[in-house]
């Protein structure tokens, strides 16, 4: 079982640790993403993987409490997180947990904002000016031979982007993805064949498309990719808390 | 009982005006129930659901000034959706159909049109002051009619607010005969302005004494600005980006020697480092720093320029500052009173900069701390009772572990007797927020020793109901409660009612409740309104009693149930 696994995991992790075998510790998500991982003071940790450490240390303080009960619970806590992928296949999705950190969403947009827009001037890159220059990006679909591009400051609206998109890969998937932004559908859509947006941000991370200002995702994709709904599934849930929020 | 005439006790009323203080004298007998609510101005409303506006209207007749609360405070952080509700029409609907001479609206976490502002300012003569925070649903055309109507406008301010931005003309609207300005803050707008209307707005109110200013105003634009505004108290810069040996930012160096009232300063939304020598002097004089928008400024720039603050009293600043920052804050800002740290990278997730170091080294330097929030990467139990020791006046403290359950990382032991040597050692705690590893331990010291607790946010923490019992058992001034993702079920719900009529509200999200305890609940006190929000419409909202409610917020009202709640909000 999973959790099982996570409980030697930390228990390996500790004596690492004195030992200073970071090299050989354990850890989630993809092969290549040494260094994210420090030993020492902020060990850089899934949230459940910490929750696992609750478990362990609870079973061992107070006799109360039933650990098999802890684990539905804590299983039951899956449901607000977003797992990391396993698959080293699969674009990896970050572990993060509803409404944590407890920062105001307007604070998280601008500093989000304010951060890529830093990136682009010390890049000095040719999209430093907001206003006037072009941004292209590749957009590939699965299933087609050729990748396309579009230029994203063409659009005001992510409808208008769904639109250009569904023109120009044809009939596959546009109804799909028009539907997109209606909340009812969304689980329809994940369970079908139909096909979801997604995009790759300036972290290198792949993110379901519409969760943020239009503004800002234009700021932050680097590429898009439509893929198939059953592949997308990973990254729904908290598009569809977020969906839902912002209705 | 009373033996002064009426007006002799209006006038001694007219020296008291805290809310709670007249919330109290109104308690004491008819005779200065009347006597207070007929000269009562300022009126506070912290939940808009708890009171209908007529009702408020009727008892105030001489209301001037009105602050309400909409939205619980966890929808700050994405946990209620959108139009959950705390919308103001009606109540500016009902103020301008009872005519109320409205001067002052003062707006936290509500849903503002476009249209309530237009209202707003066709209906209220004196209409003086507009303070939104956090609000939304407005675009800058409902500025616009604020400008152009509102003609005594002294203040306009818009703190964190959402607003849907069309673009600068808005301050195009303020007429050529107002004068009266004293207060701007239009931070919040993301785009363009249109800066000879600014500048002449600026030139033409000689009261101005705070202006904060958007990123769309440049630093030539500021220089302009500050020429006819040497008299301001509280400068927000908008873009501070230039070549430092140009000839624009020698004169904004020369323009600021002049501004010698500036005694708060904000912003710097973009900024070139090699600016920031032309407000040192500025500087010397500051209470209040906020850069925690500016992570442009980081690193030696920072510790150079907070070197020159020795003045300060509140500095809100982002964590890259570190612990060896926050070492040179301890060193210089002995006059701190309130500090806040906030993550760099808020959706990282453990990449603080910041650990129990730096706010070790703030409590042995800055004696006068008593307000905190602090996000961080870890916290000791041996740090904070060094805290406790260091500074014993903490009316407001909030920790915030960016991995949420984190144990202490030396001891790995929950963080309960930390948190715990807080409480006994600050008396007068009024706010409390608690993060990382936490059992049903922390509670019980928290209800055995924080007296003066009036308001607690709980996340991942405790054991049982036992926790949440402790609490509600304990803390006899708690007003607020707000718990996620914690182990409490109904046993700990139901188990003093009377307790929430006492209190403001209570929100539980993630945790055990079931739909059966909540109506039980219900049931018995009519003046709760208990709102189940569904946000998942795959299960149907009432099949089945027995599952565990996903987010449930209470709240004592003196109006039933109300009549706006959206379809996924079920008020039992």
């Amino acid at each position: 079982m999973a959790v099982v696994g996570l409980i030697n995991m930390e228990n390996m992790a500790g004596e690492k640790e004195k030992l200073g075998f970071e090299a050989t510790e354990l850890r989630l998500g993809l092969p290549g993403n040494g260094g994210t991982i420090e030993v020492e003071g902020g060990r850089k940790r899934g949230f459940s993987e910490t929750v696992d450490l609750k478990l362990n240390l609870s079973s061992k303080e107070s006799s109360d409490s039933d650990p098999n009960e802890k684990l539905n619970s804590l299983q039951k806590k899956d449901k607000n997180l977003l797992s990391s992928a396993t698959d080293p296949a699969k674009p990896p999705a970050k572990a993060q947990v509803v409404g944590w950190p407890p920062v105001r969403s307007y604070r998280k947009n601008m500093l989000a904002v304010q951060k890529s827009r830093q990136e682009e001037s010390e890049m000095g890159s040719g999209n430093n000016s907001t206003t006037s220059s072009a941004a292209f990006v590749k957009v590939s679909m699965d299933g087609a031979p050729y990748l396309r591009k579009v230029d994203l400051k063409m659009y005001n609206t992510y409808q208008e982007l769904y639109d250009a998109l569904g023109k120009m890969f044809g009939n596959c998937g546009s109804q799909g993805m028009k539907d997109f932004m209606n909340e009812s559908k969304l689980m329809d859509l994940l369970n079908g064949s139909d096909y979801v947006p997604t995009y790759e941000d300036k972290d290198g991370d792949w993110m379901l498309v519409g969760d943020v200002p239009w503004r800002m995702f234009v700021e932050s994709c680097k590429r898009l990719r439509i893929m198939k709904g059953t592949e997308a599934i990973g990254l729904a849930p908290r598009a569809m808390e977020k969906c839902k929020n912002r209705s | 009982m009373n033996y002064c005439p009426d007006e002799v006790m209006e006038h001694v009323f007219d020296f008291i005006t805290s809310h709670k203080d007249r919330n109290a004298v109104s308690l004491v007998c008819k005779s200065w129930y009347q006597i207070e609510r007929s000269s009562r101005q300022k009126v506070f409303i912290g939940n808009c659901y708890a009171i209908s506006p007529e009702r408020v209207i009727e008892r105030f007749p001489e209301l001037k000034s009105l602050t309400l609360k909409g939205k619980p405070h966890f929808a700050d952080f994405n946990l209620v959706p959108h139009d959950w509700g705390g919308f103001v029409y009606p109540w500016i609907e009902a103020l301008a159909n009872h005519r109320v001479g409205l001067e002052e609206l003062r707006l936290k976490r509500m849903v503002v049109s476009d249209e309530s502002l237009e209202l707003l300012s066709k209906s209220f003569v004196n209409f003086k002051s507009l303070v939104l925070v956090s609000c939304e649903g407005f675009t800058t055309d409902g500025l616009a009619a604020i400008a152009a109507n509102c003609r005594y406008l002294r203040e306009l301010d818009l703190q964190e607010n959402e607003v849907e931005d069309h673009k600068g003309h808005w301050i195009s609207c303020f007429p050529e005969s107002c004068t009266s300005l004293v207060s701007l803050n239009f931070a919040c707008l993301k785009g363009e302005i249109n800066l000879t209307a600014l500048e002449r707005l600026v030139a033409r109110s000689p009261n101005l004494k705070s202006l904060r200013l958007n990123r769309a105003v440049p630093l030539e634009a500021l220089q302009r600005i500050l020429m006819r505004a040497p008299q301001l108290v509280d400068l927000g810069t908008g873009s501070f980006l230039h070549d430092p040996a140009s000839e624009a930012y020698s004169k904004l160096k020369a323009t600021l020697l002049k501004c010698n009232s500036i005694r708060t300063l904000s912003g710097f939304l973009e900024v070139s480092p090699r600016c920031l020598p032309a407000i040192y002097t500025v500087c010397q004089n500051l209470t209040s720093l906020n850069l925690s928008y500016a992570p442009g400024i980081h690193g030696n720039d920072m510790i150079k320029l907070i070197q020159h603050c020795r003045k300060l009293e509140r500095l809100w600043i982002l964590d890259c500052i570190g612990d060896k920052g926050l070492g040179v804050v301890a060193s210089t800002c002995k006059e701190l009173q309130e500090l806040r740290v906030f993550p760099s990278d808020p959706y990282g997730v453990g990449n603080a900069a910041v650990t129990e170091e730096g706010l070790v080294a703030i409590s042995a330097g800055c004696p006068k701390l008593h307000s905190l929030l602090y996000f961080c990467q870890q916290m000791t139990n041996a740090a904070l009772i060094t805290v406790a020791k260091n500074c014993s006046n903490f009316t407001r403290f909030r920790l915030c572990i960016l991995d949420p359950t984190k144990p202490d990382p030396v001891t790995l032991q929950p963080l309960d007797e930390g948190f715990g040597a807080i409480v006994q050692s600050c008396k007068r705690l009024r706010r409390l927020s608690l993060s990382g590893l936490l059992t049903d331990q922390v509670f019980l010291y928290i209800g055995m020793y924080a007296e003066q607790l009036e308001m607690l946010s709980i996340a991942f923490a405790g054991d049982s109901d036992k926790g949440m019992l402790y609490v509600l058992n304990g803390c006899k001034n708690l007003r607020k409660l707000e718990i996620r993702d914690s182990p409490f079920g109904n046993k700990a719900l139901s188990d003093d009612v009377g307790k929430y009529e006492t209190m403001r509200s209570l929100w539980m999200s993630s945790c055990e409740v079931t739909l059966e305890g909540c109506k039980a609940l219900a049931k018995n006190m009519p003046r709760l309104n208990v709102e189940i929000i569904n946000e998942d419409d795959e299960v149907a909202p009432s099949s089945d009693d027995r599952q565990i409610v996903g987010k449930m917020y209470l709240y004592r009202t003196l109006v039933g149930p109300r009549k706006d709640a959206p379809w996924y909000v079920e008020i039992l």
